[in-house]
């Protein structure tokens, strides 16, 4: 039996009377690659949003890494990486800088700090860069350095939240590199992405349309389920019923 | 703890490589120094004075009548000993202070020469000079109807004294305000900016889901602002030291204490505005539309407060740079200590504790 890192049962939020997350449930196993798919307003961000602790649900049971979503926040904060879809180092520090505020905050200790960043740094062949400003860098780059930052303090589970956004499609697939990387040690990737191609990438995923899971499953028996070729094709079926636009 | 120091140290990374926040920070307070030397001149209306009529004769009661029936002037109290007029200045209830020296109608009679003493609060010198000429003149207008029967003229002397400020210099008027002014300018802006930038550019989202908590970021964000800001002070007071040749007569101590506590309400404002706007621009234009207009034009270093109709003079209340304009003309100009000025730094603190308040209450419901 493999571990369970993120459980929801029922999981709901409601602003008012719009329901954006609705009853959802599922469970993402330790060192999983989990996509979390669906159209623009299908409610993933808020669903996100409540397991990483931003957002407190409205009902529902969810627990990261054993942790409670309602009580354990600050434990769950510890467990978990968090990269989003805006670009979120600052621009205006280096890469070292950036590196040591963020191993800082997550409380690593000096030497830590130095030793990781230094296999950060060499593993994306930033070594000449390292005292640049991150301002000065390319998108893709941004984007790489951005996730191992995410990861540095080694968390369980690390969120992300439409990472590639605006990437070019060699560097997209170093980003992925990246992340198996990452999944081989352990870590669980929760990923949600708007490329299908990405989708194939995942162990599972799961498709959300007008707030519900309609689809979770491995891509391959999703294509078998819907009878179809590709992820497009699922994504398309289940995503063409939603009522929810942007 | 070591976190905190950490994103200390983060943000003061962020000031100094802003070229242009640097600017802003450190020349500002020069700029206005040096711009700020020539001070605005106002009528002043309605101005309490003082009157010690120590002679109770006919010219006396003359003049006294004349000064009562003008408009500048109102008189709250006759008759008064040297330490209540002292004490009356020293609130700043009263601007100014006429004084008849016993036998005033007999001397001016015999010898055809009386002497009036004017004292004035010099600590706004314009003001103190338009109110001395004012009377002057009033004198002289009785002078002249006396002459009209009296072959040999009659010569009344007033004898002006300014009070605190004798060479009448514009600057000790307008440095407490600069001061005002630039704290105010850096404090409420920069922060606000400084924590909206985060929200608008992603970061803020990061830090909400690291451990670090949330209270904390906004205080750290504070930091390096209170030390720049304490800087600026150090400046401007070396400016005024040397540049403008203003001593400062009261503790410097308790000048910065105050200093203190009045850029701690500038940064909760700052903070204030923070949580209540998400764009760089919405937050510059309300630091500076929302705070810097009612700062130069109700602290009353501009424009006399007395001046102003009542509804202006009670909203100028709920300005807190008019609380330290206040406090700093009394340290500085006055020389007084805390217990001329306890009342203003009670205002401010309060003021201060109900801003953190609802800061801190409208931060949880963002987060929830």
């Amino acid at each position: 039996m493999r571990e369970t890192v993120i459980k929801t049962e029922k999981l709901t939020k409601r602003f008012g009377d719009f329901v954006a997350v609705n009853e959802i449930s599922f469970e993402v196993f330790k060192g999983e690659i989990f996509g979390f798919l669906g159209a623009n307003g299908a409610g993933k961000t808020t669903a996100m949003r409540m397991l990483c602790g931003l957002s407190v649900p409205s009902s529902g049971v969810a627990s990261i890494a054993g942790f409670d979503v309602y009580k354990q926040t600050e434990t769950i904060k510890k467990n978990i990486g968090y990269m989003s879809q805006k670009f979120s180092l600052y621009e205006d520090l280096t890469i070292l800088e950036n590196i040591r505020f963020f191993g800082g905050i997550y409380g690593l200790s000096d030497e830590q700090i130095k030793s990781k960043g230094e296999e950060l740094i060499s593993q994306l062949g930033l070594q000449k860069e390292a005292k640049k400003l991150v301002a000065s860098l390319p998108l893709g780059w941004k984007q790489k350095l951005s996730f191992s930052v995410a990861v540095l303090h080694q968390p369980k589970i690390v969120f992300l939240d439409e990472p590639t956004g605006g990437v070019d499609p060699v560097t997209r697939r170093q980003f992925w590199d990246l992340i198996y990387n990452a999944a081989d040690k352990g870590v669980t990737i929760f990923v949600t992405t708007h490329y299908m191609d990405e989708a194939e990438y995942c162990n599972r995923i799961s498709i959300m349309v007008d707030g519900k899971i309609e689809a979770l499953d491995s891509p391959a028996n999703l294509k078998q389920q819907f009878k179809v070729d590709s992820m497009d094709e699922v994504f398309y079926q289940l995503a063409r019923g939603a009522k929810r636009g942007d | 703890m070591k976190q905190f120091i950490t994103f200390v140290r983060k943000e003061f990374a962020h000031v100094f490589r802003d070229r242009k926040t640097l600017f802003i920070l450190f020349g500002m307070p020069v700029m206005q120094i040096l711009i700020f030397g020539f001070a605005l001149t106002n009528e002043v209306k309605n101005s309490k004075i003082v009157i010690v009529d120590q002679a109770r004769d006919l010219a006396s009661q003359q003049i006294i009548t004349k000064i009562e029936a003008s408009r500048y002037f109102e008189i709250e109290k006759m008759v008064m000993s040297g330490k209540e007029i002292e004490a009356a200045f020293r609130e700043g209830k009263i601007k100014l202070v006429v004084i008849f020296p016993s036998n005033f109608n007999e001397t001016l009679l015999h010898q055809n020469k009386g002497q009036i003493q004017v004292i004035a609060d010099a600590t706004d010198p314009n003001t103190a000079n338009m109110l001395t000429n004012y009377v002057s003149s009033i004198i002289q207008d009785y002078q002249k109807s006396l002459d009209i029967t009296q072959s040999v003229p009659y010569v009344i002397v007033p004898e002006v004294r300014m009070l605190y400020n004798p060479q009448l210099k514009g600057a000790h008027n307008f440095v407490p305000g600069v001061m005002a002014l630039v704290l105010m300018l850096v404090c409420v802006m920069m922060t606000a900016i400084s924590i909206v930038k985060e929200k608008e550019t992603g970061t803020m989202e990061i830090l909400l889901v690291s451990p670090f908590k949330p209270v904390l970021v906004i205080l750290s964000k504070a930091v390096p602002y209170l030390f720049l800001s304490l800087v600026n002070v150090v400046s401007i007071l070396l400016l005024s030291v040397f540049v403008l040749d203003l001593p400062i007569n009261g503790s410097i101590l308790l000048l910065f204490v105050e200093s203190t506590l009045f850029i701690i309400t500038c940064l909760t404002l700052g903070i204030f505005i923070s949580i209540k706007t998400s764009s760089q621009q919405v937050a510059m234009l309300i630091s500076l539309m929302g705070m810097l207009l009612p700062t130069m034009l109700f602290s009353g270093f501009m424009f006399p407060i007395e001046n102003m109709p009542i509804p202006l003079q009670v909203i100028s209340n709920a300005v807190p740079a008019k609380w330290f304009y206040i406090i700093v003309k009394s340290i500085m100009i006055k020389g007084l200590g805390f217990s001329a000025i306890w009342k203003e730094t009670l205002i401010l603190a309060g003021i201060t504790l109900f801003l953190f308040a609802v800061s801190l209450k409208n931060f949880k419901i963002r987060l929830a």
